[in-house]
């Protein structure tokens, strides 16, 4: 727009430059101390992979690592799937303040409060803690993410089309699977892909519902008692790997539904 | 209609029932708990008890929340200050570009929270890189302590939760009118007092949206003050985080969590009607 030559659009340019700096200047430094020799977090003492190279042979961050992608995985899966559902059940028929809040508490609610709830839940039930335990409750914030992303894209459809095929002669079945199916499957697959980046870097609540010992030990369990404990010289290499990981993953959501990560 | 009711059920019975079993059950147990004596070894005694809501108000806790409030408070006042002119700048920008510079600001949002703060850790420590900068320049004599006080812990806040103020702020801005804000200058006011007597008020849902954000997820944190603060500063969350693996007492956890809970829907409900009443008034405004 022509206004931005302006001096209020001068300084809002200049401002929301700063504001990019603020965002990404963290992350890059954290990313280029990752390569730094010496491995201290501040004094850079020339280019090396080598912690890259300590990583694959760390074998507690390996195991963390596989614990984490079997978490997002199944718990992606399964709130993929009901959350798909849920969606098309909103939009389609029931509304209500009630059914909005359910949907929106997963979202809003304090991890530290989701966190204890659950583990009053499962010790209340007397159910063993592990992976299963952290999938069982990860799938919770999870549905809320890929009910919210689908909804979006539901609100772009035209029911017409839906009471068309129904009219054409199709069963509701049939038509759900050749018209509302493929109609939805972007955003389906980018909340899936939110949902899985959400899991994998989800703390808290897993660090509650993990029970002890080292066998369910996540990702971000790992990375916090590295922080919490002592900082080793790993933690910028695996970091910037997480980091990476979820940019692309967030980047294609984006990229197969326009609007998944911006609402 | 009994085959819509199927329907209907296969579509919104899974997930509400998961829903209902992971989220509603667990949140009613806290509930329950928050009324029950500690058992002597750590469990609950099913005694009915109020004393648990007593301790909460008792100035050691209450001081706690307080200062949690304060802190959110602040994170949630600079996140908007610096969030509204950015979504704006962004709001003015070309419209191929928006998107973009929306995506932008998002993307750190949806990577790790743990990451995000602890890169703090690595550049207000007494020889990161923002004390290395003040030292070289000769700004300041000795390097600052810049982490495990207040003011590291807002920082930590106010990045982390920044991205979602500008998207929410974004979000109320591009449903704004222009042939509303055109008709203010039209009839002489300046582009301040349009700013101030048309623009704003017209956005306050999404100014509220992301107030209301970046306050409950502030108040209620655990990571920012524990990584951040050194674990000197106790906010509300990290006195959650005690009862439950530290002190061990259930029921005082639940108390707090409830609490917190409580503050958490009155602010929720508060928002909902500010939204209500802005769509009242501005009516025209909205397309």
């Amino acid at each position: 727009m022509s206004r931005s030559v302006t001096p209020t659009g001068l300084w809002l340019a200049a401002h929301l430059r700063l504001v990019y700096l603020f965002l990404y200047l963290p992350i890059a430094v954290l990313m280029a101390l990752s390569f730094n020799r010496a491995g201290l977090p501040t004094v850079w003492s020339g280019f090396s992979v080598e912690w890259y190279g300590a990583l694959l042979e760390n074998k507690a961050i390996l195991n963390a690592a596989t614990n984490t992608l079997i978490v997002a995985l199944v718990s992606t899966l399964l709130a993929t799937l009901l959350g798909a559902l849920l969606a098309i059940g909103v939009e389609y028929r029931r509304r209500g303040p009630a059914l909005e809040a359910i949907l929106f508490a997963p979202m809003i609610i304090p991890d530290i409060v989701l966190a204890i709830a659950l583990l009053s839940f499962f010790t209340l039930l007397e159910f063993t803690l592990g992976l299963h335990s952290i999938i069982l409750s990860h799938v919770v914030f999870n549905i809320a993410f890929v009910c919210a992303v689908v909804r979006t894209r539901l609100r772009q459809f035209d029911w017409a089309v839906f009471e068309a095929s129904v009219d054409l002669g199709a069963s509701e079945a049939t038509t759900f699977r050749r018209v509302i199916l493929p109609m939805i499957f972007p955003g389906v697959l980018a909340g899936a892909l939110l949902a899985f980046t959400l899991s994998v870097d989800e703390f808290i609540i897993a660090f509650f519902t993990a029970g002890a010992g080292q066998s369910s030990t996540t990702l971000p369990m790992q990375i916090y008692s590295m922080i919490r404990f002592g900082v080793t010289p790993e933690i910028n290499a695996m970091a910037t790997v997480v980091m990476l990981v979820s940019f692309t993953l967030v980047l294609a959501a984006q990229r197969i539904n326009r609007g998944a990560v911006t609402g | 209609m009994p085959r819509s009711m199927l329907r209907d059920w296969l579509l919104l019975g899974p997930g509400l029932t998961w829903l209902a079993l992971f989220l509603v059950v667990p949140c009613g147990i806290v509930f329950v708990h928050a009324f029950f004596e500690r058992g002597i070894y750590g469990g609950i005694d099913y005694i009915f008890t109020l004393e648990n809501f007593g301790r909460a108000i008792d100035p050691l806790y209450l001081s706690i929340f307080l200062n949690s409030a304060k802190i959110a408070g602040l994170a949630t006042v600079i996140a908007l200050l610096l969030g509204y002119p950015a979504a704006y700048a962004i709001a003015r920008a070309p419209a191929h570009r928006q998107t973009a510079y929306l995506v932008l600001v998002m993307l750190p949002f949806w990577s790790n929270y743990l990451i995000r703060t602890y890169a703090w850790i690595v550049l207000l420590n007494r020889e990161g890189l923002i004390n290395k900068a003040l030292t070289s320049l000769d700004l300041v004599g000795e390097p600052l302590s810049l982490l495990y006080n207040e003011f590291a812990i807002v920082t930590g806040l106010v990045y982390n939760y920044l991205p979602f103020v500008v998207l929410a702020i974004y979000a109320s801005i591009s449903r704004l009118n222009p042939e509303v804000l055109e008709a203010s200058e039209d009839l002489g006011a300046t582009s301040l007092r349009t700013f101030l007597r048309v623009t704003l008020p017209l956005t306050l849902p999404g100014v509220a949206a992301g107030a209301v954000f970046v306050f409950v997820l502030s108040i209620g944190n655990f990571i920012t003050p524990d990584l951040l603060g050194g674990g000197r500063l106790q906010m509300v969350g990290n006195i959650i985080y005690d009862q439950f693996l530290t002190a061990r007492d259930w029921p005082f956890g639940a108390t707090l969590s409830f609490i917190l809970i409580g503050i958490m829907m009155a602010l929720l409900f508060t928002q909902a009607l500010l939204v209500r009443r802005a769509q009242g008034e501005g009516g025209p405004a909205h397309v």
